[in-house]
């Protein structure tokens, strides 16, 4: 039995266990902390720096979905500090790419969109860069659209650990970052794609999607929560 | 010595334009052309993407009427999946249309064109739009204000939206079914809808007379004349095929397959425009000018199918020799004929045991490599032909707008109305509001014909022989 840790959460006591990030004690606890990269189920990396909280003591920011708790940690959810970096991390990502909410499949139901709601953010401070990648829709149920894809990686982590066959992975670095199948194939040519489908349910936006389906009705967030849930279960 | 008068920004007209008159050394009008200053590049930059994005993209043309590319893109995509679109997925997908075109050519008629013969063409321009009808024919605006509601309802019941509705149309038929309350909702209010349109029609016969000099040279002229029409020649809007009819009333060409349209259409470019020139091939350019739209529908038609606008119909045809009406002002009276159908075809469809079924999509996948797509839109024949390469991306794509086939009638249209009002010498507002007047009547959508942003005023400019710039009126 791991030993229970006390903190505090935007002044609320909180009880956490040993080895629980600070994203996962508060949602726990039915505080909520945005995030965007992070999908409960599968490892976190910390990438989006949506989540990121305040700790007392400290000048940084600390991505909540990655850092552990400790005892006596007090920390801070909500501050000008943490809306204006949380606004910025979605600015830079909606600039990253050509993201044209009205035209795209996930519209009304995308994650990204609805932070950028959340958090305000009406329009870019920063140039868009209008890429250019061509969409693959050689797989016969799927299509994969790079132009939509914000790099959270939740696609390939649900597919290296829950799937188990780790068809998807990034090439190139930075912006240049890419989500490939296998050595960068095409989808449908893909030989070790299971066609499970887990990737497109986790993508929080409209870049991996199952063909001719609004995203609403196809979109399952917790789906990789409830299957990892299911095998502890046995 | 010769001047240019320019027009810049036409106003209340969907879109960017201007209009430039050149004039003779006597002050008289020697020609006017109508230039559409936008470009926008839909074909360009569509290419790449999955063809059922098409619908939500194209729709995006326009907010006026995106149900109108909303459906030729479906169609086309229809095409390209290659399945037979469900029957109910088709009634409703006509229903949508009717309420479109309600809504469309209500705008058309009371908020952008009414005014002009309402409150006259020489009354204070600042009066003279929706606002200042409002204050003094009241209910005439509360009229048209409801019946344009009334079509966007329709579209509601429908897709969930009035604007935009795009992920409500699909490849292979619809999304969802229609209701019974929603469709008796919309039957509930049709007696109402064809009582106001009645009443505009009568308004605008009371007006004719009163007109009957300013009408007669409002873009009377000459044109063929193009229109989807059903198998036994009747109005169609959805489907159908296309005839042509030539400025003697004769059908020169009928049940064409739309989807040949390159066959008997060609596109000029002048490099004093951004939209295209298409002609009538045959009558080669620029003889082959042609006219689409609410009048042409009518002219090409022999009879509308539904009983009181079949009555009204054979009262138009009297209005012209061999029954064919040239007057371009006619585009009024022939877009309120049409609210008259609409409503009552779409009466016919909800009364249409199969309206309400809820098989609404045949799916598949691409089947075939090319797909075209062919509607009556409010403003005429709208045409989207899209090519796809193996894996379902847009490779090439091509879009006629309805506005576009009447490119070369706008130039004659504002050549004649500026000849007979248009003087050099002594200009006047009113003047040249009877030029942006007969562009109005046609109801050119320029966001639509360009693939442009943003609103629509006109501009008049004024040149002299050497092409000096004397003169400019500016508005919007």
């Amino acid at each position: 039995m791991s030993k229970p840790v006390e903190l505090t959460i935007d002044g609320k006591k909180v009880t956490a266990k040993e080895g629980e990030t600070i994203l996962e004690a508060a949602r726990r606890n039915g505080l909520y902390i945005p995030a965007l990269c992070y999908l409960e189920g599968v490892s976190s990396f910390g990438g989006c720096r949506v989540c990121v909280v305040e700790l007392k003591g400290s000048p940084r920011v600390f991505a909540s979905c990655v850092t552990p708790v400790t005892g006596g940690m007090e920390v801070v959810t909500d501050s000008e500090k943490l809306r204006r970096y949380r606004r910025w991390a979605v600015e830079l990502l909606l600039a990253e790419r050509p993201h044209v909410c009205s035209v795209c499949v996930a519209n009304g139901s995308c994650e990204l969109q609805q932070l950028a709601t959340e958090l305000g953010v009406d329009h870019l401070r920063v140039d868009r860069e209008w890429t250019d990648y061509e969409v693959d829709l050689t797989h016969e149920r799927f299509a994969y659209d790079p132009n939509r894809c914000i790099l959270c990686t939740r696609c390939i982590r649900v597919c290296d650990e829950v799937e188990g066959v780790h068809t998807l992975d990034l090439m190139l670095r930075g912006k240049n970052s890419k989500v490939i199948f296998d050595l960068d194939e095409n989808w449908g040519f893909s030989r070790s794609c299971t066609s499970c489908g887990k990737c497109s349910a986790s993508c929080p936006v409209g870049a991996l999607y199952v063909k001719g389906k609004p995203l609403s009705e196809v979109k399952k967030k917790d789906l990789v929560s409830f299957i990892m849930e299911r095998r502890s279960e046995k | 010595m010769v001047r240019e008068i320019v027009v810049n920004p036409v106003t209340r007209i969907e879109g960017h334009a201007k209009i430039t008159i050149h004039l003779n050394d006597d002050g008289s009008v020697r020609e006017a052309r109508f230039h559409v200053t936008d470009f926008r590049g839909f074909e360009k930059f569509c290419e790449g993407r999955p063809f059922y994005e098409m619908p939500g993209i194209t729709s995006r043309i326009c907010g006026i009427c995106p149900v109108s590319h909303l459906l030729a893109s479906a169609k086309a995509c229809d095409n390209l999946v290659a399945v037979e679109t469900p029957r109910t997925a088709v009634l409703l997908r006509r229903l949508m249309h009717m309420g479109q075109i309600i809504q469309s050519h209500a705008l058309s008629f009371f908020y952008l064109s009414s005014p002009d013969f309402l409150l006259g063409m020489d009354s204070d321009p600042s009066k003279r739009n929706i606002l200042g009808l409002a204050e003094k024919y009241p209910e005439i605006a509360k009229q048209g204000v409801w019946l344009r509601k009334f079509g966007q309802r329709i579209i509601e019941s429908l897709a969930g939206r009035r604007i935009h509705s795009s992920d409500w149309i699909l490849p292979g038929g619809v999304k969802t079914p229609l209701s019974k309350e929603k469709a008796d909702a919309i039957l509930s209010e049709t007696p109402k809808a064809i009582e106001i349109a009645l009443n505009a029609i009568s308004i605008f016969t009371k007006t004719l007379e009163s007109l009957n000099k300013d009408v007669e040279n409002f873009g009377d002229f000459p044109t063929y004349y193009m229109g989807l029409v059903t198998q036994d020649g009747g109005l169609e809007h959805y489907d159908g095929r296309i005839r042509i009819m030539s400025p003697d009333g004769k059908i020169v060409a009928d049940q064409l397959d739309p989807s040949k349209y390159f066959e008997y259409i060609g596109e000029a470019v002048e490099d004093w425009s951004y939209m295209k020139f298409p002609y009538y091939k045959p009558a080669g350019y620029p003889g082959g000018v042609y006219r689409v739209g609410p009048l042409a529908r009518l002219n090409v038609s022999s009879r509308c199918g539904t009983r009181l606008a079949d009555d009204l119909h054979k009262d138009f045809k009297k209005l012209g020799g061999n029954g064919v009406v040239q007057n371009t002002f006619m585009y009024h009276y022939a877009r309120l004929i049409e609210i008259v159908h609409c409503v009552e075809k779409a009466e016919e469809i909800l009364r249409d045991p199969e309206v309400l079924d809820v098989n609404v999509q045949a799916k598949a996948s691409l089947n075939r490599r090319e797909g075209i797509g062919v509607i009556e839109a409010p403003r005429g024949t709208l045409i989207h032909h899209y090519k796809v390469d193996e894996q379902g991306r847009i490779s090439w794509v091509n879009l006629i707008i309805a506005t576009v086939n009447n490119n070369l009638a706008f130039n004659k249209a504002v050549t004649q109305v500026a000849k007979k009002y248009v003087n050099g010498r002594s200009l006047s507002e009113g003047m040249l509001n009877r030029v942006e007047a007969v562009v109005r009547a046609l109801d050119p959508c320029l966001s639509c014909a360009t693939h442009a942003i943003g609103e629509m005023p006109l501009r008049v400019l004024l040149y002299d022989s050497e092409n000096r710039l004397i003169g400019e009126l500016v508005r919007g």
